[in-house]
């Protein structure tokens, strides 16, 4: 209505509006779950008040790794390498430990070309957000079955997949990563909250997001479609996540709920459904994925987190000012170490 | 003999008269039996007696039980390559002992096992048998350290039959044991056993001697790896990303030695360095390249079948625009090759390595001191150019033994290159682009994320001046063609040749790397014995700078010598040079994995200049060459 005051953009701790957290238009298929899941992106950096200049974006290839530029435009960004998007992301943490890092990565990138990459990234639990937007075929080659497709699931043209599904999370509980969520992009809900509580995180937070891929794998006889997904989403509980910057309390019946306190203070709280759900037990999340995934389900939420366990850069005991902006005289010994080495092999 | 004897060597002619302080000694093992130490004691006590000295290490790709070879060269002249010829011969290696006896030369020396029964084989050379296993017996009661402790009566016995001062071989032990008196004293026991028993039954009959000279005063020992990691912890390394390979892991395992020395901060004992053994090549290349664009200094090392690996990285360092250095410590390829054995064979590969149009800049160390300058010169470059930059060294400079005068200290600060600060963005403002050539040298200016300043879009496939994805054929074009402009910019900031030249030659040389001392002594070999004078250009680095031509343009024939099959340098010379001249440029190959010799090169020079009958390849080597010829499974 013309005579409707002009309300004044919302904005978030820093006092940037959502603008400074949005990306360059999506060259992506209309309705391609990638979109939905960088609009989830916009929004938990935006409400986490991340500063978007502090933030490192990186990919692999394919279409999902196309997606870091549609989303946070001030952060610098990196469109790597088919399947080694982990080990850019890992020289780019260690050379700058201050940054948040994101990086996406898809079910081929990340399940075929990329595993050993992938598996040897959840080892070292690096500081950094890893999303495999997960739609269970090649997008960019036109359809062809990746590793996470499910045993009998249809491809467009009526070929069967014969082969079982590499369960990504399953994985990552087993290799170390300390935070493992899966997640779908049509739940806004959950996946808002999953993202925001992975940026509260310190070490990897491995995130596998079924993302239908509309032009592909969206008929019947997919596993991947958005019908069979909706109808299979099994989600463990209801997340709530409470920023520490935000004074909240929120009241919960005791043995309903769970809560995680994260390592920068923020609280997770993770209401039950299933009975035996506890998601600081490696065996019973592994229990989880595999029953659910027996009855054809999807096992969605945070699956396994250790909020306190060393990362990457703590391990390898690097100091604090990030290695790239350490001046000369702290990485240039004095000329009496020189002196010091030439005396030893005279 | 029926060839004439080299001027060098003119005082063998008489067995009799004595051979001072140049000759070979060759000591053959076994691969695992712990010789390493009493080769090393043996090297450097001839070093410190001031004798030019050089070793090489010729081992098989194996742990333990194939036989292994340790060649010592002095020479008072300062020659450090490989001498062709076996003078002295240590046998110690049933298996390889027969054969190594069969191919020597009349009237040279072995000292062996006693049961081998070595003396049976020949009549004309001079045997020194020694009861190895009986001395041992006596000096160490441990029947487990026996094979150890048996090398250094070896070294006892060439003590005294070489001359070489028992006082230095006890320094250089101290030096190789440290502070580990037991094991010192075992050691010396067997030293002075095996001295003993040479000088109470064994009558000298050789002309071979040791004396003291003063040409090693003031210098070191190292291998090339070892410099090299110096020279990257000096260029203030950050980030370093490697995985194990031979012959190249003795380089990020000697720098994490001093890098956990020297480069622990001194206030909060943290690193400032992260050093990450990879999971494969390629994501030890990734994480260099992930590293450098966010703003570190970051290496790898690799060998042949890494950069195979690495290559896809390779096009995206070049395309995208992201420093990096990686050492390429060639060895005998193709596939596994001979893993072992030295070979400057990946020039081609490296220097357009990657598909689609791209060429790398490679860095030509020779010495020691040109891996560890050369090291420092890389990062530089790799930022100043903002590419990937290779350092092509190889086995027999990386893991090998050579003299060197002490390094330099540094004196030049840090080249970090074209990164956009305030200062800078208020002069160029609103025209900045992350690729677009401001300067006119070819190279943009980059920003690093957590500067505040703006960002981009870092990625492989295309991208106009902004940063922003493109097909369109002109964005293309024009950015290749800066790419191609910024190659151009990098021939005017490479490391130049050094040059030569004999005003009177009409024949030129031109050689890289661990050629060089090679190439230096059959120049003299060529001047001496030939009277054959040459000019010589050693290449220090791809690209070539406009020098190479007119070198080749001042001379009537030159030779390119280089270790692999295929001429690779003459064929990028060929690819970047001036075509009318390529009729001039000849080849001096050598290729079999053993380090190339002088005599090698002089004599395939004499044989095309038509000075020196053509040898006959194909048939049964000459018996002054079996070390090239022999052949283990």
């Amino acid at each position: 209505m013309s005579d409707a005051p002009v309300t004044a953009k919302r904005t978030n701790r820093l006092g940037l509006d959502v603008t400074s957290y949005r990306g360059s238009k999506t060259t992506l298929c209309a309705g391609c779950g990638h979109n939905a899941i960088s609009e989830r992106i916009i929004d938990a950096f935006f409400e986490m008040g991340v500063d978007p200049k502090r933030v490192l974006k990186l990919s692999g290839i394919g279409c999902s790794s196309k997606s870091p530029a549609y989303f946070l435009n001030p952060s610098h960004g990196f469109n790597s390498v088919h399947g080694r998007m982990p080990s850019v992301a890992t020289g780019a943490v260690l050379a700058n430990r201050s940054m948040q890092a994101i990086g996406v990565s898809g079910d081929g990138d990340t399940g075929a070309i990329g595993i050993g990459q992938f598996v040897h990234l959840m080892r070292r639990n690096l500081p950094l957000i890893y999303i495999i937007e997960d739609n269970g075929c090649y997008g960019l080659t036109k359809g062809q079955f990746s590793p996470t497709a499910d045993l009998g699931s249809r491809a467009k043209n009526g070929v069967v997949n014969d082969l079982p599904p590499i369960d990504t999370c399953a994985l990552a509980i087993e290799l170390g990563a300390s935070f493992v969520a899966r997640s779908f992009s049509g739940d806004k809900k959950q996946l808002l909250s999953v993202l925001k509580a992975a940026i509260s995180h310190r070490g990897t937070s491995m995130i596998d997001v079924i993302s239908p891929c509309v032009t592909f794998n969206d008929h019947d006889g997919s596993t991947k479609s958005y019908s069979y997904v909706k109808d299979h989403d099994e989600p463990l509980g209801e997340i709530s996540f409470i920023p520490y910057f935000e004074d909240i309390t929120v009241e919960y019946e005791p043995g309903s709920t769970t809560a995680v306190r994260m390592y920068d203070g923020s609280q997770l709280l993770l209401r039950k459904v299933a009975e035996d759900y506890n998601p600081s037990d490696k065996v019973a999340a592994i229990r989880v994925l595999h029953e659910t995934a027996r009855r054809g389900e999807f096992a969605t939420g945070i699956l396994y987190i250790e909020p306190d366990k060393d990362d990457f850069v703590e391990s390898l005991n690097l100091v604090d000012t990030p290695l790239a902006f350490l001046p000369t005289d702290r990485v240039r010994p004095p000329k009496a170490v020189l002196d010091e080495i030439m005396e030893s092999l005279r | 003999m029926s060839t004439p004897l080299p001027a060098a060597e003119t005082e063998r002619a008489d067995a009799r008269s004595q051979v001072v302080n140049d000759f070979s000694i060759q000591v053959a093992t076994v691969n695992g039996s712990g010789s390493q130490t009493a080769n090393l004691v043996l090297l450097r006590s001839i070093f410190q007696m001031g004798v030019p000295v050089s070793g090489k290490n010729l081992f098989p790709s194996n742990i333990a039980g194939l036989p292994t070879w340790y060649t010592i060269r002095a020479n008072h002249r300062g020659y450090i390559s490989r001498k062709k010829e076996i003078d002295f011969l240590v046998a110690m290696n049933p298996e390889s002992a027969k054969e190594d006896v069969v191919s020597l030369e009349p009237g040279r020396v072995v000292v062996y096992d006693e049961p081998l029964k070595l003396n049976a084989l020949r009549n004309d050379l001079v045997f020194y048998p020694v009861p190895f296993d009986k001395i041992v017996a006596e000096v160490c009661s441990d029947a487990k350290l026996r094979r150890l402790v048996k090398n250094m009566i070896y070294d006892g016995v060439l003590s005294e039959l070489l001359s070489i001062e028992i006082g230095e071989m006890e320094k250089a032990l101290a030096k190789q044991l440290g502070k580990k008196p037991k094991a010192m004293a075992l050691n010396m026991g067997a030293l002075e056993a095996g001295k003993k028993f040479a000088a109470e039954h064994l009558e000298k009959r050789h002309p071979y001697r040791i004396t003291r000279m003063n040409k090693t005063a003031g210098q070191i020992l190292v291998e090339g790896n070892a410099a090299a990691a110096m020279g990257c912890m000096f260029a203030g390394v950050t980030v370093v990303a490697w995985y194990p390979i031979t012959p190249s892991s003795s380089l990020p395992e000697t720098l994490i030695g001093y890098m956990r020395k020297y480069r622990m901060d001194r206030e909060t004992g943290k690193a400032t360095f992260a050093i990450v053994q990879a999971e494969d090549e390629i994501a030890a290349l990734g994480m260099v390249v992930g590293a450098s664009w966010a703003g570190a200094r970051a290496m790898t090392s690799t060998s042949g079948p890494g950069i195979s690996l690495m290559s896809e990285f390779a096009g995206l360092a070049y395309y995208a625009e992201v420093p990096a250095v990686v050492f390429d410590i060639q060895r005998v390829g193709p596939s596994t090759g001979l893993p072992t054995r030295t070979a400057q064979g990946d020039l081609l590969f490296v220097a357009v390595n990657s598909h689609g149009d791209t060429r790398h800049v490679m860095l030509l160390p020779a010495s020691v001191q040109e891996c560890y300058e050369m090291a420092m010169e890389a990062f530089d470059l790799a930022e100043r150019l903002q590419t990937i930059v290779f350092v092509m060294s190889d086995l027999d400079l990386g893991m090998n033994t050579w003299m060197a005068r002490p390094f330099p200290y540094p004196e030049a600060p840090l080249d970090r290159g074209k990164v956009l600060d305030e200062a800078k963005l208020r002069e160029i403002n609103a025209s900045w682009g992350r690729y677009k050539d401001i300067d006119g040298d070819g190279i943009p200016w980059r920003t690093l994320p957590g500067t505040n300043m703006p960002a981009f879009f870092t990625r492989g496939s295309g991208h106009n001046e902004m940063a922003v994805y493109t097909e369109r054929a002109d964005d293309y074009v024009r950015n290749v063609d800066r790419l191609a402009r910024k190659f151009d910019t990098a021939r005017t900031i490479v490391p130049a040749p050094v040059v030569d030249r004999d005003a009177t030659a009409k024949i030129g040389l031109i050689a890289f790397g661990s050629s060089h001392w090679a190439v230096e002594e059959a120049r003299d070999q060529l001047r001496e014995e030939s009277g054959l004078r040459t000019s010589y250009l050693r290449l220090r680095a791809y690209p070539f700078t406009p020098a190479v031509d007119e070198f080749i343009r001042q001379h009537d024939r030159v030779y390119v010598v280089e270790q692999n099959r295929d001429a690779q340098m003459l064929s990028l010379l060929l690819m970047d040079g001036e075509a009318q001249f390529a009729n001039r440029l000849r080849s001096v190959l050598h290729y079999n994995g053993l380090p190339i010799d002088a005599r090698s090169v002089s004599d395939d020079i004499l044989e095309q200049e038509g000075l020196r009958p053509a040898r006959h390849k194909d048939t049964a080597p000459p018996a002054n060459q079996p070390q090239d010829q022999r052949t283990y499974e």
